[in-house]
């Protein structure tokens, strides 16, 4: 097994949450490795959980590095599965999908066109595609039309960055200044998408394939961090959320975890901010509550069966917590410098 | 050349800072001449001894040498 | 025998990524090109060098032929002469079939002294003058029309000529694409466009015969061709209807990507440009839907520039010190700078090394040679050790450096063209003082 996002960090990364739950699947005795990017994503540190950590070269040197460092990962470990968990990176996991296969290592990911539909640039095209509910929003090239996005999205307004990151801004200056941080740091397009207002709610699913969604697991934020993570969060129990989910994995036949970002208006309308592609930080929440979506993944990697998950513990809660874990700078520099651990 | 008397150099070509917590990572020939700096021979020998062995024309190692201490003192790893 | 070489260095340990040649893997050298050392290829031309593939620039052209021909009935490229005009790359394309799309008397001029005929010489551009219109209606050429202001100065001077000049409207429309290039052409979607055709119609002074439209440049998106495509054929259906006038070619321009990464992408261009076929596979698909008889169709013209040329050109060139910067930083000065290779301005070009070097490598910043704030060719590339004397290639560099290039406080370097049996030509010999003043007078008063 191997395993990326283990930057469980105040924007965490869903690797360590996914790693937890394998852990907890009575189906394999695993091995897990974790693949990192930088040299002090915590998941490296975490021993327990993760046995080994290669670093990986960022998603931007492109397929070729990404294809050259795993097949030398794959010469040390018996990889089998492999789970990305993030989001930028998902592109070349899923160029690289035939090679991964011919080295023995297989994963279970969305398409290209799924992964490009539901992206955010795609979003008005994807809800009207499939009628599903989601806010207008409008690709910019440059903070030139910033004015001319507010007046038709008006204010205040969401900047999304291309991958990742977002900002409301309510003034003209505030998105100026937002659209140079997150074009910097995440290039252009942004994505400005009008704001809607009420209460936030997430679904993490797993479809098959073939229309069918296997599991799914609503939870509401109940805190979130300044960067609007998820910090605290309870599962629910609301048909049409489930409905919602079936009808994203079946219009899409979506392939792999997901998860929806919903705002849940005052009127109880349900808009679908965000799909992404992946398994959520959050995910070990669907395992306590008693569908590991996870586990279930690995099996479908694998191809073995898998049933329609029913019934998970509603009202079961989880609250993050930060913990100082202690290493050594002799574990940095190996890690830092060789790039495993 | 004289580094600071508690930097630690690892046989990886490892170097530690613990007055700064910065970690160093020295390539094959930089790691050789820390070692041997840190052992107590002085600048001309191990440059000599470079020149013994290296494909290196003395020019150009003692331009890299000055780089090389430009290095050191940028990191702050000289006394 | 001795130990090779490589400057001591240090590297402080961040929390960063990996450089991305991975902890274990060097960068590859690129030791010929073409099956010719780079070192003889310097020795015998010097360096800096740009060397042309002719074996890359017949693929790449019959790679596009191959991609829209096996999809639409009727195809005609166009060499985009701005890309790189000289005259052996020129005729390359033309052997294998090109006609020439100009936007200057000049770039006319050099077309027909190519030996293109011509009727198959399409003449774009938005500053066309006078005696280039008058140009171009004596040797037949097909002048693309800009303006108002163009079509009637053209009007102007077709008048007492004993044959219509030959013209296609230029249109701009709504692919899709952001922003939307609106300054070429007569806009389509405010009726601009059919207000021109039926006046140049009207005018029975001018033969209508195509339709053009040029959506951008490094269009990453095919489905906007594919809509370009469909406006420009219920154009041509609206001017066989209405006016009577049978559009024989559509012209679709150019701008398709080389897979040059671009300053500013997240992911190499080699993993996010789209294949050609599928811009072909959206052009056709949008042309064989649009209704035409199948012997009505029209001609589909392609006007290609970077995409035949880009990856055919590679620019070699010589480590001329290495330095360390006020804040610690690594950097490297090379012997050609902005001045050569234009399109670091917005590529970061793909940059190897031609011996071994161990897998050590340092973040550097690249200069060019001249005394000039701006002359940086790379903010920070990962290389491996380079001294100076090292020669480097860089790759991709076809389209547009050897059109923009400037001669700036150095001379312009040869050019080679390496020719399918792996011999070098000169196509453009190194500049020299002579040359660079030969056009210049010196008032007597400031002689003697």
């Amino acid at each position: 097994m191997a395993v990326t996002g283990l930057n469980a960090t105040d924007s965490p990364g869903p690797g360590v949450a996914v790693i937890r739950a394998l852990r907890e699947t009575a189906d394999f005795d695993l091995r897990i490795i974790g693949l990192s990017y930088e040299a002090l994503e915590p998941g490296i540190y975490l021993r327990e959980l993760v046995d080994r950590t290669y670093q990986l070269p960022y998603p931007s040197a492109g397929t070729a590095a990404l294809l050259e460092r795993l097949r030398y990962v794959r010469e040390q470990e018996d990889v089998a599965v492999l789970i990305p968990n993030f989001d930028a990176e998902l592109h070349n996991f899923i160029k690289l999908e035939p090679q991964l296969r011919a080295l023995g290592i297989r994963t279970f990911l969305p398409t290209l066109a799924q992964l490009e539909a539901r992206d955010k640039l795609n979003l008005p095209a994807f809800g009207t595609a499939h009628g599903l509910p989601v806010p207008a929003s409008r690709a910019l090239h440059h903070a030139g039309e910033l004015l001319a996005a507010a007046e038709t999205l008006g204010w205040p307004l969401v900047l999304k960055g291309r991958y990742y990151d977002a900002a409301v801004v309510h003034t003209l200056a505030q998105a100026e200044q937002a659209f140079g941080r997150l074009s910097g740091q995440w290039g252009v397009p942004l994505i400005a998408q009008q704001w809607v207002g009420g209460q936030e709610i997430n679904i993490a699913g797993l479809g098959d394939g073939h229309g069918r969604c296997l599991s799914a697991v609503p939870m509401r934020k109940l805190t979130i961090t300044d960067k609007g993570k998820a910090w605290a969060g309870i599962t629910l129990e609301d048909e049409a959320l489930l409905t919602l989910a079936r009808r994203f994995a079946e219009a899409t036949q979506w392939r792999g975890g997901f998860e929806l970002e919903l705002m849940r208006a005052a009127s109880g309308e349900l808009f679908i901010l965000e799909i992404n592609p992946r398994f959520p930080a959050w995910i070990y929440l669907t395992a306590a509550a008693g569908q590991n979506q996870p586990a279930a993944l690995l099996r479908l990697a694998l191809g073995l069966p898998v049933m329609q998950q029913e019934g998970y513990a509603v009202g079961k809660m989880f609250v993050r917590y930060a913990w100082d874990l202690i290493t050594d700078h002799t574990a940095f520099q190996q890690v830092a410098a060789l790039g495993e651990l | 050349m004289k580094l600071k008397k508690n930097i630690a150099t690892s046989e990886a070509g490892f170097i530690f800072n613990p007055a700064t917590g910065d970690s160093f990572a020295a390539n094959p020939l930089a790691a050789d001449i820390l070692a041997r700096a840190k052992a107590g021979q002085d600048a001309a020998a191990i440059k000599a001894d470079i020149l013994e062995r290296y494909d290196v024309a003395p020019g150009q190692l003692e331009k890299d040498w000055d780089d090389l201490l430009a290095q050191l003192r940028e990191f702050n790893l000289l006394d | 025998m001795k130990l090779p070489y490589e400057r001591p260095t240090l590297r402080k340990l961040t929390a960063g990524a990996l450089n991305k040649f991975g902890p274990r893997a060097g960068v590859r050298p690129v030791t010929a090109l073409d099956g010719v050392a780079v070192g003889e290829l310097v020795a015998r031309f010097g360096s800096p060098l740009f060397v042309l593939s002719e074996r890359q620039l017949r693929r790449s052209y019959q790679a596009a032929v191959r991609a829209f021909g096996t999809r639409y009935p009727r195809v005609q490229l166009a060499w985009s002469y701005k890309t790189n005009y000289l005259n052996a790359v020129c005729r390359v394309f033309h052997q294998e079939g090109a006609w020439a799309e100009v936007v200057s008397g000049m770039e006319l001029e050099k077309a027909l002294l190519n030996g293109v005929p011509g009727p198959h010489i399409l003449f774009n551009g938005p500053g066309k003058r006078r005696a280039d219109l008058e140009r171009a209606c004596a040797v037949d050429a097909v002048v693309h029309l800009d303006n108002a202001d163009e079509l009637h100065l053209l009007l102007d001077v077709a008048a007492g000529r004993p044959r219509r000049p030959r013209v296609a409207l230029r249109v701009n429309l709504n692919a899709g694409i952001v922003p939307q290039w609106d300054r070429f052409g007569f806009n389509l979607e405010n009726g601009e466009a059919w207000q021109a055709l039926s006046r140049l119609v009207a005018s029975g002074q001018l033969e209508l015969v195509g339709l053009h439209c040029h959506i951008g440049t490094y269009i990453l998106q095919p489905a906007a061709y594919g809509a370009a495509a469909t406006k420009l054929a219920a154009l041509a259906q609206r001017c066989a209807r209405e006016l009577h006038t049978v559009v024989q070619y559509l012209d679709l321009g150019g701008g398709f990507p080389s897979t040059n990464t671009l300053k500013g992408a997240y992911l190499p261009a080699t993993d996010t440009v789209p294949p050609l076929d599928d811009y072909a596979e959206a052009v056709a698909g949008a042309l064989l839907g649009a209704g035409f008889k199948t012997d009505d169709l029209p001609l589909l013209v392609l006007e290609a520039g970077r995409a035949l040329v880009d990856e055919a050109g590679s620019l070699i060139g010589t480590v001329l010190a290495n330095k360390r910067l006020a804040d610690g930083r690594r950097a490297t000065i090379l012997d050609f700078g902005v001045n050569l290779l234009f399109t670091s301005f917005w590529y970061d070009h793909h940059i190897s090394p031609t011996r071994e070097f161990s897998a050590d490598t340092e973040p550097t910043v690249l200069y060019g040679p001249l005394c000039m704030n701006i002359d940086m060719l790379r903010e920070s590339i990962a290389l491996p050790l380079l001294a100076p004397g090292d020669t480097v290639v860089v790759h991709k560099v076809g389209a547009y450096n050897m059109s923009q290039w400037q001669q700036f406080i150095n001379l312009r370097p040869y050019v080679v063209l390496i020719d399918q049996a792996g011999q070098p030509h000169v196509i453009r010999a190194a500049e020299t003082l002579e040359y660079l003043q030969q056009l210049e007078q010196v008032p007597a008063h400031l002689l003697g």
